[in-house]
């Protein structure tokens, strides 16, 4: 069984892809939760300029410089910023144990493979293993959201989600029209920026951002009212 | 009647026999002699019978007695033999090791009743040739084992761990009736031979699945159903600790397997049954030994490794089960080998562990671990046994215990992708929880063992044990020998049970297994994987021996000194790590699994900083108790306290109950 | 005349294993010497320790028992017995059929029984902490060493060395990210397992989170000797495994002279460079604080458990 090496290299991204997911989880300090959010950025320009290369698609080399520009360095810098201004207490809070987490990403990558598993044979794509990871690292994304205490790793969680639907674009239709991936481009930064204003207009008012401690503090202010 | 047959009815006879002893024989040597005597010939017996079935096969009759309109059938095939086998293995070195236990024991009689019948009841089982001869022994089997358990009826535990025994045992049975009802509603008939032919529909083969699996898991204590096992395994004596644990759970592996293999058959397994079973396999096995790290009763941590044992008898079986569904025969049939050596290596090496743990109890009249230690100086022969049996169930090579995990790896490595997502994931993932528990198990015998047999003496009992008798010594000779036999030779042994799946499966592994001589144990091929126990065994010899031949030239003596004590004079053996303490890495990772009760007090006087003593306790409960029993048993306790408040409302409410229920029957069946 | 050829190989390999065991320990030590910046002892140190202490006395608690005094026996011996099923230089060798993979872990696991129980034996607080410490973290290592073995086996459909070894060699090569990951979980357990930085520091000799040196401490002389050298071959046992079952290429195929040479120099050198990766990690990783540990193995589970998941996915599917 002879498989062509681009195959062979989107396969690994695919697979490393499921690692930079598990990866997030894992992470107990906020600097390289942001490290490995990175790296999936840049993943996501490499396996886009693969893709880009094998399948003669040439707008996707777009999309590949602007992942590598706005996921890879932009977001993960701005969060860099908002972190170290706002000193934000360096470790991330899970609201789980990491063990459990872990064994609940393994049950969920099944999960997505179980679903995605007879729609991907009808696909002839090169890309179309790919489809359940990507749906795999949307799920464990949306899990990192789920179980962190943080606002700002719920940040990086629902960023993380774009970044796996853009992989799964990529992966299903070998990419979205550029128009409308510069279009969410954009609304990705401006939604980064928002949040990122939002942080300090949330630590002026309750003095935490932890998720927990605002919904007590409101709970609080309603009381007084 | 085949020979077998004879042998197997021959053995029940004795045990009968053994059991009216008591009406003519009034001594106390005398009567321990008749036990030993006649338990151990009817150990001998089954055995033969076992051995006897195996090779020439059985048959069936039918027993004079019984109903009138419903006579008893007896027989006698591949899988009851196989049973009959375990059994007698085990019956036999208990049988003898009852001579030395029974010595000081006061009150024998009961216990000269109890046990005979206990065994003829297993024995029974395992003969029955329908329905009603299954629960009538089966029956037998656990009302004889409740009067074992409440032998020492003067302590309040024991009452109180019978009884939980006694209730889960009938419902067990009640399940297990309901299996055979379902079964019977599709066959007609009370016989397996009818039943077998008969043909069931998927619904009503599924509920009779679910009774079996619930019934039969109840009495071999799977996870969560295993409430009644850890207490009353402790305070039966040792002996019967031994028999309970080594056979009873075993005959309760034999009934789901004749049940759901034998009467049902792989054609009509679900893959959600097998997926089941492996599911209740791989956490008994897990939680099981979790458990037992944490326990510092000796025969109570014992109990919990039975349940762990279970497991992997079970995690074997599933796979068989999910195999045979998706038509691997072949390596279904490994499963299977696999499942019934762990059920005999189990019942060898954990009814030796009772039996040792037997003996430091009489020794040193306590089952508690924290007050041992050391006594691999004043009981040298009983640790040696011990040490073979906890090398045996920690599954390291060459002992049994290896192989027959070994075997179920194979299996679960072998296995081709079946099915969808989730059973792609459950065998490696089964597999998995095979191996930790495994592993689990070995370091729960390194504390056992070293807290124990090691170090030195926490108590006065400890420091002044007494070596157990010959006869004692004699009857933990026999499975440690066993164990060996069965870890080292395990070609010889594997074509044997390859009966079973003969029977079962119509399928023979014994030629792969043979391919390679009787050196190399090759359960499908030898380019697949291979294991030779007798070679590995030598080679460790041969080095071993040049190694210490070699290091060990005349006039080097070793000097004997003092332990290192870092310094410290005043070192005691308090300070030695206890079996709570070496267990604590393991409460503390499985926090959330186990949910200590932990407590630290800290007595200071004159200054925050000036501890003057420092007390930890811990008590870890079973989560099953916690979560599972003690709700229905307060469900039940208020519902009742309900009735009774209606019940004290007077003659009018009783009337208005009374009519309210007629009105609805009539409603219901009009 | 074949058979003669494969079973002096098969007794040369295993006396070399045996033999460069040390110098393979001392190679380690002196490369993490050198990253830090320092001398060290020099690759034949472990050589001369050993000599030395073989020659010297034995000092034995009074009331050690047989277990303590037959411990380094049984751990030297189910070691050495477990380094010579391995295939270091040839495939297919006489005693390769004695133990596939499973059985071998299991050998080691016999060692490691027996240290423990040696541990426990003489009754002091380091022993029982050690022998607590050991089979807890080797027990939560098991099921992640067998998924990596599990994905390794699923594209040779055995667990026989050879059988993988050969396997290996006769497919192309090409990406496969099951095997990556089965890689990367080993790795991690053989770290772990040899009691190496992260997990525990094998040149301390009296800190209060050591592990392995924790039951050696009432060992002297000869049998202090043994016990280092089983951990020395257990060393370069993982090594070995790691190149059969990732890198096996260069290994001889029969039991000619030139092949054999030529695979003898082809596995130093694959160890060589091993031994440089890991002191290269030694000196750059601190060690993890003692219940972090759990967390590690359980990682290097989720990454075989990945392994076995994408085996699926990604590769299968095609």
């Amino acid at each position: 069984m002879i498989i062509s090496f681009a195959q062979q290299l989107i396969d690994g991204l695919a697979a490393l892809m499921l690692l930079v997911s598990f990866a997030l989880l894992a992470q107990h300090r906020m600097l390289s939760v942001l490290h490995w959010f990175a790296a999936q950025g840049v993943l996501l320009s490499i396996t886009a300029a693969v893709v880009a290369y094998s399948s003669g698609h040439d707008e996707l080399y777009a999309s590949a410089a602007m992942a590598f520009l706005l996921k890879g360095m932009l977001l993960p810098w701005l969060l860099w910023r908002v972190i170290r201004q706002l000193h934000v207490h360096r470790e991330v809070e899970p609201l789980m144990n990491n063990a459990v987490t872990m064994m609940l990403a393994l049950a969920i990558t099944l999960f997505a493979f179980h679903v995605i598993h007879p729609i991907e044979n009808i696909s002839e794509l090169m890309t179309r293993n790919t489809m359940s990871i990507a749906t795999a690292c949307v799920l464990l994304a949306m899990l990192m959201m789920m179980t962190r205490k943080k606002a700002i790793t719920q940040v990086v969680g629902f960023l993380a989600v774009e970044n796996s639907l853009f992989f799964a674009a990529i992966g299903a239709t070998n990419g979205m029209p550029l128009i409308v991936e510069i279009g969410i481009a954009f609304d990705v930064l401006i939604a980064a920026l928002i949040f990122g204003v939002f942080f300090f207009e949330i630590r002026n008012t309750f003095d935490s951002l932890e998720v927990d401690a605002m919904q007590a503090s409101l709970v609080d202010k309603d009381d007084e009212s | 009647m085949p020979l077998s047959l004879q042998l197997a009815l021959a053995a029940c006879g004795v045990s009968l026999l053994a059991a009216c002893s008591p009406l003519i024989l009034r001594g106390h040597t005398m009567q321990r002699i008749a036990l030993s005597l006649l338990l151990a010939m009817a150990g001998l017996l089954a055995m033969s019978a076992g051995f006897s079935g195996l090779i020439s096969g059985g048959g069936s009759i039918t027993l004079p007695f019984g109903l009138p309109w419903l006579p008893l059938h007896a027989e006698l095939d591949a899988l009851g033999a196989f049973f009959m086998l375990v059994i007698g293995s085990l019956l036999f070195p208990v049988a003898v090791y009852s001579h030395g236990y029974f010595r000081n024991e006061q009150r024998i009689t009961p216990l000269l009743v109890f046990m005979p019948l206990f065994a003829l009841g297993m024995m029974g089982v395992v003969l029955a040739g329908d329905a009603l001869a299954f629960m009538l022994f089966w029956e037998l089997m656990s009302v004889s084992s409740y009067f074992l358990v409440t032998h020492e009826h003067q302590h309040l535990e024991n009452r109180k761990a019978g009884f939980i025994y006694l209730l889960m045992a009938h419902m067990a049975g009640l399940l297990i009736l309901g299996s055979f009802a379902t079964l019977y509603a599709a066959a007609g008939s009370f016989e397996f031979a009818v039943m077998r032919e008969a043909s069931i529909e998927p619904f009503w083969a599924s509920a009779a699945f679910l009774l079996a699996a619930f019934g039969f898991g109840t009495k071999a204590g799977v996870i969560p159903l295993h409430g009644w096992l850890p207490d009353a395994h402790p305070v039966a004596p040792s002996n019967v600790s031994a028999l309970m644990s080594g056979i009873m759970l075993k005959v309760a592996v034999f009934g789901f397997i004749r049940v759901v293999w034998d009467l049902m058959g792989p054609g009509d397994f679900q893959w959600w049954w097998c997926a089941l079973i492996l599911a209740a396999g791989s956490s008994s096995a897990v939680g099981g030994v979790l458990l037992a790290l944490q326990q510092h009763d000796l025969k109570r941590l014992l109990a919990y490794h039975s349940v762990e044992n279970i497991g992997i008898i079970l995690i074997g079986i599933g796979l068989a089960m999910l195999l045979a569904h998706f038509g691997h025969p072949m390596l279904a049939a490994l499963g299977l080998i696999a499942g019934l050596y762990h059920t005999i290596n189990h019942a060898i090496f954990k009814g030796l562990l009772f039996m040792g743990a037997g003996a430091v109890l009489h020794s040193t009249g306590t089952r508690d671990m924290e007050s041992m230690g050391g006594l691999i100086h004043r009981m040298p022969v009983t640790a040696v046994f011990f040490l073979v049996a906890a090398i045996s169930i920690s599954a390291l090579p060459p002992f049994n215990g290896f192989v027959s995990e070994w075997l179920t790896f194979q299996t679960a490595l072998m296995a081709p992708q079946m099915g969808g997502a989730l059973l792609m994931a459950i065998v490696p993932f089964s597999a998995a929880m095979l191996a930790l528990a495994g592993a689990l198990a070995a370091a729960c015998f390194v504390k056992v063992f070293g807290v124990v047999f090691l170090g030195h003496a926490r108590s006065k009992m400890a420091a002044q044990a007494q070596e157990v008798d010959g006869w004692m010594q004699a009857g933990m000779a026999i499975p440690a020998i066993f164990c060996l036999l069965l870890g080292v030779l395990p070609v010889l042994f594997i074509p044997l049970i390859d009966a079973v799946p003969q029977m079962l499966l119509h399928v023979s592994l014994a030629d792969s297994v043979h391919a390679h001589g009787w050196l190399w144990l090759t359960p499908v091929s030898a380019s697949q994987a291979s294991y030779s126990s007798p070679l590995a065994l030598t080679g460790m010899i041969i080095i071993g021996g040049l190694v210490f031949w070699w290091l060990h030239p005349k006039g080097r003596v070793i000097r004997r000194s003092r332990m290192w004590s870092c310094g410290n004079p005043h070192v005691n053996a308090r300070m030695q790590y206890n079996a709570t303490g070496f267990s604590q890495p393991l409460r503390r990772i499985f926090w959330g699994v186990l949910q200590p009760d932990e407590h630290v007090h800290v007595e200071r006087r004159f200054h925050k900083l000036l501890t003057t003593k420092v007390r930890y306790t811990v008590h870890v409960g079973d989560l099953a108790v916690k979560h599972l029993y003690q709700p229905i048993g307060r469900l039940t306790l208020s519902i009742a306290r309900w009735l009774n408040t209606q019940h004290q409302y007077g003659i009018h409410t009783n009337l208005t109950w009374t009519f309210v229920t007629v009105i609805l029957l009539l409603a219901l069946f009009a | 005349m074949s058979v003669m050829a494969s079973i002096s190989v098969q007794l040369f390999q295993a006396v070399l294993l045996v033999l460069i065991a040390p110098l393979a320990a001392g190679f380690v030590s002196t490369c993490k010497a050198r990253l830090q910046n320092r001398r060290g002892a020099g690759v034949l140190q472990p050589w001369r320790d050993l000599r030395k202490l073989f020659a010297k006395e034995v000092v034995m608690a009074e009331h050690a028992s047989w277990i303590f005094r037959f411990a380094p026996y049984i751990v030297f011996t189910a070691t050495m017995m477990a380094a010579s099923v391995v295939p270091a230089l040839m495939v297919d060798t006489p005693l390769s059929l004695t133990a596939d993979v499973i059985a071998l872990v299991a050998l080691l696991a016999l060692a490691r029984f027996f240290l423990a129980l040696a541990g426990m034996d003489i009754g002091t607080a380091f022993g029982g902490m050690g022998a607590s410490r050991e089979m807890t973290f080797s027990a939560l290592a098991e099921p992640a060493m067998l998924m990596s073995i599990f994905v390794l086996s699923l594209g040779a459909h055995s667990t026989n060395l050879t059988t993988m070894i050969n396997h290996t060699l006769n497919t192309p090569v090409m990406m496969q990210p099951s095997i990556a990951f089965a890689l990367a979980a080993m790795v991690m357990i053989a770290m772990a397992e040899n009691g190496r930085i992260p997990i525990d520091n094998p040149n301390t000799h009296l800190e209060l989170t050591m592990i392995h040196e924790a039951m050696l401490l009432e060992y002297s002389g000869r049998h202090l000797a043994l016990m280092e050298w089983a951990s020395q071959i257990k060393l370069i046992l993982f090594a070995t495994l790691l190149v059969d079952l990732f890198v096996p290429w260069g290994i001889a195929a029969h039991a000619d002279p030139g092949g054999v040479v030529l695979a003898c120099v082809f596995w130093l050198f694959k160890l060589a460079v091993l031994f440089v990766l890991l002191a290269l990690a030694e000196t750059g990783m601190a060690k993890l604080r003692l219940f972090e540990v759990p967390e590690y193995l359980s990682a290097a589970f989720v990454l075989a458990f990945l392994g076995l998941i994408t085996h699926y996915m990604l590769e299968v599917a095609v």
